[in-house]
């Protein structure tokens, strides 16, 4: 057997920046100074930042050792749900560093911007072929700008109509970004709860729908990583309410090349470039979160739009009835670039991504059901749910198993979510692990789960071998620290 | 995680479905959350509260208490003005864990109507609706 | 294909072990109508290097330096980026990992994002930043958005020397929810014209932009007085925080929430984006704050460490009573802008920021002796407006056409401005550069 990833080793400490400055160093090359200073006047003028003065190397050793204390994509296996840890390709980012893109000004006149435009356009058709959808917008500049891109233009197309509504279903699955969007822009969150199967049943949104629903937000497949086989009878139940169907594209690496949103009644649909289309996650971003749409919705995009006229690209503001701007200029252009490369460089093998991150997810959730848990044994999406009951009779908890998961070299899955599943242990694999790397896991996983019936407290005092301890996070709470 | 039996539920008070507990003290009732809540929330790290000579309509949410990953309202059990708040909180919101029927108390409240506090379950009726909830 | 790494045995195997005869067997759930008809009509896949030289080529067509000489801001500075800070910040430990919701293993962003939160607040004088929100213009958005929250009022006050670009994004930000925007004139001097406002107004907040989007340096100090006699909140918001390293900072001058974009820290300008939303508050406010936290916190063995905090204001935990709906932010751009102000140091800022201010006073004299009018008579920082004599237009075509952008024409986002221009110099344009443009110009 292949030995688990998780080791000890020399890690190193490392001091608060301002804890190892020293005053008159400088870690950057100043630029020349050739003009005469051209002081402001005293009650303009401040100090200078309360920075710390450090020298070059100083810089360098602190963030490198700081980043010895992650855990990576390019380090293992990852498998947070519904996050989409996949590999992340080393040619996108170098493409994205190109000077001619990265120090691109955007309000440059259009006609010395052209390849920027030209892959903005390309990207846009690109997306409308894998949702099935008419029309893209490239602005919002993550998953939940682009959910409110959505409600901003349910809302434009009800007052189109000359009506306001009140109301937006949400299931009881959704991520929280969901109900948070839709409160954004007014709307009341309407919850409704996913049947014993784990999916949204047409009788049930049939009941919370009536002429004040502006629309549902529903998330397919869902974060219990199943597909809502009845989204096609949920649409048009909406639709005959006059409401609309909008699709959360959080989940898409499950079904490229296999669904289309049109077919399923979705009139809205946002994608996470930083999840299904490969780049980074940044710790936390930068994202990007494109929204797609039908034709009858394309007026209310927000602008700026591109359009192509006798084969030189523009920008057009030419939509009176747009929700308007989400961002200063046109979104993450930096990450729209490395989407783009993964698009060219996948080209329609991107269903076969669709297929292996499934056949990954049902891997581990064959392999796992015996130790762990499973709420609903059926054929999963990307991703499989799992619950901490078998091992509720030795008082461990899911979090417990996490953090000893940590020590096997192992990043936690997604832990209580989806709210429904008291416990939830939420794992995506993605497509890009190989089955060594899944049979590793899965072993990780079995040795814990054998541990907590052997030696529970191992898994309470988890993790031992990171940077740190279990940290307390209530003291925090209680008694913020937030800077230095 | 407590067991239900491990539950310290105290006959001389009432307790409302959202948990909250009530003790009559003359014309005035103190108002805090029960064992279950406390437990069932964990740490609490932040409680939000009225300010004093607001008024709700029982059932209204009159306050959150925050543990760290989970926020839940405070629901009044009785219609009626805040005679005092529980300013202790503030720095020391672990009280709610630590003696939720004593110092970890909430509000106290001026009842509007005073049979409301009939409609309150005793700890016999709390713990049974526990059993049924879990 | 390379990122896949399955053979036909492992697959074989997999499908053995799930106990299904095809992987189509595992998509048995999806209905027929929610089927493609076709398969995907995408390119078919371009090799690694086909893919170089693609990209390459349309790249070759933008304008950028060292190629042309770009003398426009405008909510996009040029700055220099020392290679250390690119080297760091392309550590994949950095950037392949997701938010740390896992603190034992994110300890290396956590602390860099605290560090980015500390620096952030002293730049800014300010009590407490978060972790980032996405640009600076969903920034001003959530600020107004926030103060709306906090004060239970309905109607704010917006500078029109505010980036216009900005205060769009603000108004479809508070459209649905049926707030009311009156904008503030500019005054002659180029800055905001605060003479009307009252209390009477029932304003949530008084939101200003310093330096504005004309380069002028605002009076805070004043605004500041102004929005808390009316009652409002004070929010200031900012496109070059290179200036509050010159400039007093907006905490010392009375604002309650300043916000803006850090692109100018370490971060290129891409076209737009990604850049850094950038976000302070006084601490009393913290609790209505949207965004992460990075807080101290102490491990099972009493030792320093890091955690996501206060997160119960966010939307995984409070849904739609979340102070705001961002999850993903602009973590990896907020740690450039660490890196950045880290290398540079007190010193290093302050010398930079007296740079692009001295540089700039030289453009803008050299153009008023050639005898060019300045729009406005304000203090400046590192842009202003210049008028250029009618006509000038074919000059600027003429001036593309020998590499030099110069300035932003202001006539498209404020009428009565028609031959004006926002000019921007920073520390990457030599007096050469600058004696180069005059004399571009005056031929």
């Amino acid at each position: 057997m292949r030995e688990f990833p998780g080791t000890t080793g020399l890690v190193f400490n490392e001091p608060l920046l301002w804890e190892k400055a020293k005053k008159g160093r400088c870690g950057m090359s100043l630029p020349r100074r050739d003009v005469d200073p051209a002081p402001l006047d005293d009650d303009l003028a401040g100090d200078a930042p309360d920075f710390p003065d450090l020298s070059e190397v100083d810089v360098v050793r602190h963030y490198t050792r700081l980043s010895q204390w992650n855990f990576a994509v390019d380090l293992g296996m990852y498998p947070l749900g519904s996050c989409t840890m996949k590999y992340n390709p080393k040619i996108n980012e170098k493409l994205a560093a190109i000077p001619g893109f990265a120090g691109a000004h955007p309000l440059l006149p259009v006609e010395i911007a052209q390849g920027a435009l030209r892959l903005m356009f390309e990207l846009e058709r690109f997306l409308t072929e894998i949702t099935g959808l008419d029309a893209v917008s490239l602005q919002p500049a993550a998953g939940a700008q682009g959910e409110l891109a959505g409600m901003l233009m349910i809302h434009a197309f009800h007052k189109s109509k000359g009506s306001h509504r009140t109301k937006i279903i949400v299931p009881d699955t959704a991520h929280g970004t969901n109900p948070a969007s839709a409160a954004l822009c007014g709307y009341v969150p309407v919850k409704v709860r996913s049947n014993d199967q784990g999916i949204l049943s047409p009788e049930a949104v049939a009941a919370v729908t009536d002429e004040e629903t502006a629309g549902i937000m529903i998330t397919n497949p869902n974060t219990l990583g199943l597909f809502e086989e009845n989204i096609s009878q949920i649409a048009r139940i909406v639709h005959e309410k006059g409401g609309l169907v909008y699709c959360d594209g959080a989940n898409m690496n499950a079904v490229m090349g296999i669904v289309d949103a049109k077919k399923m009644g979705v009139d809205i649909q946002h994608l996470n470039l930083h999840k299904t289309f490969s780049t980074p996650h940044g710790a936390g971003g930068p994202g990007s979160g494109p929204v797609c749409v039908t034709e009858q919705l394309a007026r209310f995009l927000p602008v700026p739009r591109i359009v192509q006229r006798n084969g030189q690209y523009a920008f057009s503001e030419e939509y009176p009835e747009s929700i308007g701007k989400l961002h200063a200029f046109y979104g993450n252009f930096g990450v729209m670039i490395k989407a783009y490369s993964y698009i060219l460089t996948m080209g329609p093998q991107l269903k076969r991504v669709s297929e292996l991150a499934v056949l990954n997810a049902n891997y581990v959730k064959e392999k796992l059901k015996s130790v762990l848990h499973l709420p609903h044994d059926r054929p999963c999406m990307h991703e499989c749910v799992f619950s901490d009951r078998f091992q509720k009779d030795h008082k461990i908890t899911t979090l417990d198993m996490v953090k000893r998961l940590m020590d096997y070299g192992f990043h936690p899955p997604t832990i209580y979510f989806p709210l429904v599943v008291e416990g939830a242990i939420m794992i995506e694999p993605t497509e890009t692990e190989s089955k060594e790397d899944l049979d590793l896991f899965i072993d990780a996983f079995k040795a814990v789960a054998k541990e907590a019936e052997q030696a529970p407290e191992l898994l309470r005092q988890a993790p031992g071998r990171c940077k740190v301890k279990r940290l307390d996070e209530t003291s925090a709470a209680r008694h913020p620290c937030l800077s230095g | 995680m407590k067991e239900l039996g491990e539950l310290n539920l105290p006959d001389d008070l009432r307790y409302a479905e959202d948990h909250e507990w009530v003790r009559l003290a003359g014309d005035k009732v103190v108002v805090g959350v029960s064992d279950y809540a406390q437990d069932r929330l964990g740490d609490i790290t932040y409680v939000e509260i009225p300010q004093v000579g607001d008024a709700f309509k029982k059932g209204e949410s009159c306050g959150t208490l925050e543990s760290v990953k989970a926020v839940a309202d405070l629901f009044i059990p009785l219609s009626g003005e805040i005679l005092a708040v529980n300013d202790a909180l503030a720095e020391s919101p672990g009280l709610v864990n630590e003696d939720p029927y004593g110092e970890g108390w909430i509000l106290e409240v001026k009842p509007l109507n005073a049979a409301e506090l009939d409609e309150l379950m005793d700890s016999d009726a709390y713990l049974l609706m526990l059993e049924r909830l879990e | 294909m390379r990122y896949l790494p399955h053979t036909p045995e492992d697959v074989a195997s997999m499908l053995s072990d799930i106990g299904a005869d095809a992987i189509e067997d595992l998509f048995s759930a999806i209905p027929p109508d929610c089927r493609r008809d076709e398969d995907l009509r995408l390119p078919e896949p371009l090799t690694e290097w086909e893919l170089n030289g693609r990209i390459a080529s349309m790249a070759r067509q933008a304008a950028t330096s060292p190629d042309y000489r770009v003398y426009m801001g405008a909510g996009s500075y040029e700055h220099y980026v020392p290679a250390s800070v690119s080297h760091l910040l392309g550590r994949s430990e950095f950037s392949t990992a997701y938010t740390p919701y896992q603190p034992e293993m994110g300890q290396g962003t956590l602390q860099a994002i605290y560090e980015y939160q500390t620096l952030t607040a002293r730049l800014l004088g300010m009590e407490v930043a978060n972790a980032s929100l996405y640009d600076g213009a969903s920034a001003l958005a959530e600020a107004i958005l926030m103060a709306i929250r906090i004060t239970h009022r309905k109607r704010i006050a917006l500078s029109r020397a505010v980036h216009p670009l900005y205060r769009r994004v603000v108004r479809t930000y508070l459209e649905p929810g049926g707030y009311a925007v009156t904008e503030l004139p500019y005054r002659e001097d180029g800055r905001t014209d605060l003479a009307r406002l009252s209390d009477s107004d029932d304003l949530a907040a008084v939101a200003v932009q310093s330096p504005n989007f004309f380069g002028c340096i605002e009076d805070l100090k004043t605004a500041a007085d102004k929005a808390h006699e009316a009652n409002a909140l004070f929010v200031t918001c900012f496109s070059e925080p290179l200036a509050y390293c010159l400039l007093k900072s907006p905490g010392s001058q009375g604002a309650d929430i300043a916000c803006g974009e850090g692109q100018s820290f370490g971060i290129a300008p891409s076209f737009g984006g990604p850049g850094l939303g950038m976000f302070a508050c006084k601490m009393k406010y913290v609790r209505n704050m949207p965004g992460r936290l990075v807080g101290q916190a102490v491990d099972a063995d009493g030792r320093r460490g890091f955690v996501l905090t206060l997160a119960t204001r966010e939307q995984h935990i409070r849904r739609e009573k979340a102070t705001s709906n961002i999850c993903t932010n602009n973590s990896l751009c907020a740690l450039a802008a660490a890196m950045f102000m880290a290398s540079a140091g007190s010193t290093g800022m302050r010398e930079l920021a007296c740079l692009n201010r001295d540089k700039a006073e030289y453009l803008k004299n050299r153009l008023a002796g050639a005898g060019f009018r300045m729009a406005f008579p304000s203090p400046t920082f590192n842009e202003f407006v210049v008028e250029f004599p009618p006509g000038f237009d074919a000059g600027y075509k003429r001036l593309l056409e020998r590499k030099i952008v110069a300035g932003l024409p202001l006539g498209r986002y404020y009428p009565e401005l028609q031959g004006r221009y926002l000019l921007c110099v920073t520390e990457t344009k030599s007096r050469t550069d600058l004696d180069a443009l005059i004399s571009e110009i005056m031929r």
